[in-house]
């Protein structure tokens, strides 16, 4: 089944253009992009380097704002061309998942706290906001490396750490550039096949750019870019 | 969960080092304080402990402590005649340099008015005050001359009879309480083959002019003691110490002495303040130059340290900006840093002064107001440091996290 059908946009990217410099430097990195992704859906982006992927993603992000167009998460229009019509932290504190090719995880806090951190900035006492934090690394197999810092997790390990943190404040949008980049296959297809499970059983909306095409089954649609438009919208092979 | 400090244990090494980098600045600034304060104490002591009610001094000069004051020693004997008055001692004070057992040995001459004093006011830690009128002294430890050492200044050899501690004058020497005549005799002593030239110079002049050439005996005594010459004035002393009687007002006795035209009076207060306005006065802003430098070079030790560490994690900074941290998270997370370096630094300062100043020449004096003072210096550059590197973490984008 495909929830897409039956779930309101978790994120929706109308018309979206995003340009860098201006005069002769000037360079299109999105040109006219519409696409949206339900909640409960979980969509590839592909495409090679320099279509625009990340650009794209970044600016659903709210850390990028574009050109041009309009981004609506959850049915809110938050934001309308180059102008914010939210305060994006805090939008992005309670709505919004990111987990990116490298880890990021902030290396004097040890796994538990890597995850905490993103609750307690959303206001989550911390008793509470241990207790989550240790329920999403257990849920994420990750559990027992709770109190190490990131220099002792292995990749693997710490991109699940990533995750359980971008997992915290049960957003409605997770965001996600080239995830599984710096895994083996094996555990890059454990990483794909955990957003999979996020969008389906948290009703998330997940959008992951990857160059992985042996993972591509597990995704609900793919999504291809190419010179910063969408190329065309396909179902994965094994659906 | 505080940011702060665990990213300080994560760069424990660094942030130890540069604390107590921070921590001996710290200390020397607190030190600086204390050296003032110990300037004052030292400066002040010996007009508080010889507990004199007024001070008479040479006419028009400031006194002992601030210039040559010299008066003849038998002005004691006028002051006494004045209504009000219940004693006067003659205070012969003056530095000198000798050498014993080879090495330098610099200190204050304190002549005490025996028999009346003594010395028994001198807190002694060792020994006992005078006890007879010549050849004895009482000597501060700090002159490191041991109970019963005997010690050549001039012709005569002196005998330490009592220890006491902290007795300094303004200078930092220590004190040495001599009787009043032993303490002028240090101070006039002149070599054997001066005093022939010089009678032999007085002979001299009597036969060069027509008295000496008709009063053969003037020429005789020409060249006898000048304590045999009346024309001669006696030995000068520095100051004569007057105490009141019981009651006496205070003002009235110096208005009487303040009218003979060849002395001044001063209160102990006024006396006091002197010494404070002159010398002291000028090490004063001395050391508080160097405060405010050493404060200056803290604060941006501190700063630089804290911009580096906000640099060193700026992607971290990003990543919480991302996340959805507010402000005051990221701003908190520098400010408490700084702060950690500055609380740290200044109770290491405190805790390491406790084993350095006692060993520090001069006598740094601790008090209470002057740490809590410094506390919010420290509070406030540790404010002022962590500017730099809050408006660095401010200004840093979201998406610098994505950047390789």
């Amino acid at each position: 089944m495909n929830p897409a059908t039956e779930s309101p946009a978790g994120v929706e990217a109308t018309g979206l253009t995003k340009v860098y410099g201006h005069g002769h430097t000037e360079v299109v990195a999105v040109k006219d992009v519409t696409l949206s992704v339900a909640r409960g859906e979980i969509v590839a982006l592909l495409g090679p380097s320099g279509a625009g992927k990340s650009t794209l993603l970044t600016a659903m992000a709210l850390i990028n704002p574009p050109t041009s167009g309009q981004i609506r998460i959850g049915g809110k229009l938050v934001m309308d061309g180059a102008r914010a019509l939210v305060d994006l932290r805090a939008f992005r504190r309670q709505h919004l998942g990111f987990v990116f090719q490298k880890a990021n995880l902030i290396p004097f806090l040890n796994a538990r706290e890597n995850v905490q951190v993103a609750l307690e900035v959303n206001d989550v006492p911390a008793r509470a906001a241990r207790m989550r934090a240790m329920e999403l690394l257990e849920y994420l197999g990750v559990g027992h490396r709770a109190s190490n810092l990131p220099d002792a997790l292995s990749g693997g390990e710490q991109q699940r750490v990533a995750v359980a943190r971008a997992l915290a404040n049960q957003p409605s949008l997770i965001l996600a550039d080239e995830p599984t980049a710096a895994l083996d296959s094996q555990r890059g297809r454990q990483v794909m096949e955990l957003f999979a499970r996020v969008a389906h059983e948290q009703n998330a909306a997940v959008v992951v750019v990857t160059h992985d095409a042996r993972a591509l089954d597990i995704f609900d649609r793919i999504v291809e870019m190419e010179d910063g438009r969408l190329k065309n919208r396909t179902e994965p092979p094994s659906h | 969960m505080n940011l702060a400090v665990r990213d300080v244990r994560h760069n424990f090494g660094r942030f130890a080092f540069t604390t107590v980098g921070i921590g001996l600045l710290l200390m020397i600034v607190m030190g600086m304080g204390g050296i003032y304060r110990g300037l004052i104490y030292e400066a002040t002591l010996l007009v508080d402990r010889v507990g004199a009610d007024l001070w008479v001094v040479q006419g028009n000069t400031r006194g002992p402590f601030a210039e040559v004051s010299r008066l003849p020693a038998n002005l004691e004997d006028r002051v006494r005649a004045v209504p009000g008055v219940a004693g006067a001692r003659r205070f012969v004070s003056h530095t000198i340099q000798r050498e014993h057992q080879g090495r330098p040995l610099r200190m204050v001459v304190q002549g005490l008015s025996w028999p009346e004093d003594n010395g028994d006011w001198v807190p002694l830690e060792a020994g006992r005050p005078l006890g007879q009128a010549h050849y004895e002294m009482i000597a501060d430890r700090s002159l490191g001359l041991p109970l019963g050492e005997k010690v050549k200044l001039g012709k005569d050899t002196y005998q330490v009879v009592g220890l006491t501690r902290g007795m300094v004058g303004s200078s930092g020497d220590g004190l040495a309480f001599f009787t009043v005549s032993d303490s002028m005799a240090i101070q006039f002593d002149v070599p054997g083959e001066a005093v022939r030239l010089e009678r032999a110079s007085r002979r001299a002049r009597a036969e060069s002019q027509d008295i000496g050439r008709v009063q053969p005996l003037l020429l005789e005594r020409a060249v006898g003691p000048s304590s045999g010459l009346p024309a001669l004035a006696p030995p000068q002393v520095s100051a004569v110490l007057v105490t009141l009687r019981d009651g006496e007002d205070a003002g009235r006795v110096a208005a009487t002495l303040s009218t003979w035209p060849d002395v001044t009076v001063y209160s102990t207060q006024q006396q006091k303040d002197l010494l404070l306005s002159g010398m002291v006065d000028k090490a004063k802003r001395q050391l508080g130059l160097f405060r405010v430098l050493l404060i200056i070079i803290s604060t941006i030790i501190i700063a630089l340290i804290i911009y580096t560490l906000t640099i060193d994690k700026i992607r971290d900074i990003a990543l919480l900006k991302l996340i959805g941290a507010r402000n005051r998270v990221i701003v908190g997370l520098i400010f408490q840093q700084a702060l950690l370096m500055g609380a740290f630094g200044y109770g290491l300062a405190w805790w390491l002064g406790q084993f350095a100043f006692p060993h520090f020449p001069r006598l740094v004096v601790i008090e209470t107001p002057d740490l809590i003072q410094l506390a919010f210096i420290v509070l406030g550059i540790s404010m002022l440091a962590s500017l730099l590197g809050i408006w660095k973490a401010l200004n840093v984008e979201a998406n610098t996290v994505l950047a390789t």
